[in-house]
């Protein structure tokens, strides 16, 4: 029962690293700067690495009856269990970096918690994700930094992303019958108190920047139970178009 | 005018006797402008040449491909990174330069006018583009101009990894069912002359060949590399039953070389100048990246002086 439980967990955060790490792939070649189109792409490439960490975890606590690559590329829009805010488009660069920001300072205390999961494997793969989340955070809040205080449009642009993003981000720290399992099981630590650290670690940042944090604006969720937006599904369409179009191939 | 005499005479008895030549060295101008012309050129290839690939990150059938791609694409930026840099220890700045790329006066590689159909392009490009990319840059990573064989002596270390990635999509493909083994013989069909064409026009009909020979720009001319590409290439073929569209490709047992069929240089010409398949619609994406982008580094800007009016107060 508790394998099933951490099974699902894993797969729903690698969802998170997966489709996050797609949008800022999309990037790549199309950036602002050439030095944003090698940073995009290695924080893309950490997410993408960090999914298919977790999903190889999932399928061997799983029996092996499915592959990372079958989790990835042939669950349908409402097997995928990612959080909402992963799957917006990327927007412009305001939205994309604030996006990124306000994720990785979620992924940082998360995969901390992590690391002392009793299962040896999880706790490594949390463990290695830290140094590299913890570079996410700084190069996202730096751009935020330079956006909020840079010109009156970057500004705007910044305030606006944060405006849009932030009624998505409540289910992030969302509690579930998921979570309240693993945790009375001892399996995943207590996450209670994760979410007022982000509000405060982020809030701190934002203002730092001259952002202003919305006030008490409803939060949409459903990612969870696969209720999605309806990006995920013009982004699964393009991510699974080679894979779906050969069943037997092999790549 | 009698110290330009000289300096030329010893400039090019250092190139002789194997010397580098760096940036605060001596140097006549027609070299300093040649060289800014193929960095240059070379760095706007890297940049360009990310759009094709790129193309597939999005698609890349599995988790393991999707991230080389990744990286291989991340690489190219780098790569641009390093070549705009080697280009600046000439007294150009990359600015001035994108803006020459971006208003078409600077030139990049014909091969990424062509346009990327299938995921098996990908592992097509891998193979013959980057393969012959690396016969042009292991030439170059010896080239008499320091900065510019160092960064292509980096380059080649990363381009030998794509092209093996590249290679084994390819073989993956060739064992693979019957629509995977058809989509892969397509799109060498597709790429393979286009690869020859990337090392440039024949000799007699390359203009600047002799001048950057005797300046040890470049060691090998585009006809002898154009002939060792086909010869490291063909046994590869062979090797996964991939067939080269060429029906007048000759082993040849005296010289060792494959011979091959004639170039349609009118196709290479027409595609230089811009009538390609993809030319307008690489030049629109990197133009769109750029002016979406200009609110970004302007924001970068303003918030670099803000701290250095700090720092000054």
């Amino acid at each position: 029962m508790t394998d099933l439980a951490l099974t699902n967990f894993l797969i729903r955060t690698g969802d998170d690293c997966l489709i996050v790490g797609h949008r800022l792939s999309e990037w790549c070649g199309h950036a602002p700067i050439l030095e944003e189109d090698v940073a995009l792409a290695n924080i893309a490439l950490d997410c993408i690495g960090t999914a298919n960490a977790l999903y190889t975890r999932a399928c061997d606590l799983g029996g092996g009856r499915r592959t990372p690559d079958e989790l990835a590329f042939l669950r349908s829009v409402t097997e995928f269990r990612n959080a909402l805010i992963v799957e917006l488009p990327r927007g412009d660069f305001a939205r994309t970096i604030v996006r990124q920001y306000l994720f990785a300072e979620y992924e940082l205390l998360l995969f901390e918690a992590l690391s002392s999961c009793p299962d040896p494997e999880v706790a490594g793969i949390a463990g290695r994700t830290i140094n590299e989340r913890k570079y996410h955070v700084r190069h996202c809040r730096e751009w935020v930094a330079r956006l909020g205080l840079g010109t009156e449009e970057s500004r705007s642009r910044a305030q606006a992303a944060v405006d849009e993003l932030w009624p998505y981000t409540a289910e992030l720290f969302q509690k579930d019958k998921l979570l309240e399992e693993l945790v009375a099981s001892g399996v995943l630590p207590g996450l209670d108190g994760t979410s007022a650290e982000w509000t405060d670690v982020v809030s701190r940042s934002l203002s730092d920047a001259s952002l202003v944090v919305p006030a008490d604006v409803f939060q949409h969720v459903g990612g969870r139970e696969g209720r999605h937006t309806e990006h995920l599904g013009h982004l699964l369409d393009e991510m699974q178009i080679v894979a779906r179009s050969h069943p037997d191939g092999k790549w | 005018m009698h110290d330009d005499v000289a300096n030329e005479s010893r400039f090019q008895e250092r190139i002789d006797s194997g010397e580098k030549i760096e940036p605060r060295d001596w140097m006549p101008e027609r070299f300093r402008h040649q060289l800014i012309r193929m960095i240059s050129q070379h760095a706007h290839s890297e940049i360009v040449g990310m759009l094709p690939e790129g193309n597939w990150i999005t698609r890349a059938p599995s988790l393991r491909r999707k991230m080389a791609l990744l990286a291989k694409v991340q690489d190219e930026a780098g790569h641009g990174l390093y070549l705009y840099s080697a280009a600046e220890t000439l007294g150009v700045s990359r600015e001035d330069l994108i803006d020459q790329l971006l208003d078409g006066s600077a030139k990049y590689s014909s091969i990424f006018n062509y346009p990327t159909l299938t995921w098996a392009d990908v592992g097509v490009i891998g193979w013959l583009v980057d393969g012959a990319a690396i016969v042009n840059q292991t030439m170059l990573a010896k080239s008499s101009y320091g900065p510019y064989a160092r960064a292509n002596l980096r380059i080649c270390k990363e381009e030998n990894f794509h092209k093996k990635q590249g290679f084994e999509i390819v073989a993956t493909l060739a064992a693979g069912t019957t629509e995977q083994r058809s989509m892969v013989q397509d799109a060498v069909d597709r790429w393979w002359w286009p690869s020859l064409m990337m090392f440039g026009p024949h000799d007699n009909d390359s203009p600047n060949t002799a001048e950057l020979m005797r300046w040890g720009v470049k060691r090998r001319s585009n006809d002898d590399l154009r002939q060792h590409f086909v010869n490291i290439t063909i046994p590869q073929a062979k090797a996964v039953g991939i067939t080269i569209p060429d029906p007048e490709l000759r082993y040849n047992e005296e010289s060792g070389d494959w011979e091959f069929g004639a170039i349609d240089w009118d196709e290479f010409y027409r595609v230089i100048k811009g009538n390609g398949p993809c030319n307008a619609e690489r030049m629109k994406a990197r133009r769109s990246a750029h002016d979406d982008g200009r609110w970004v580094r302007e924001a970068a800007a303003a918030y670099a002086s803000r701290d250095t009016v700090a720092a000054e107060e």
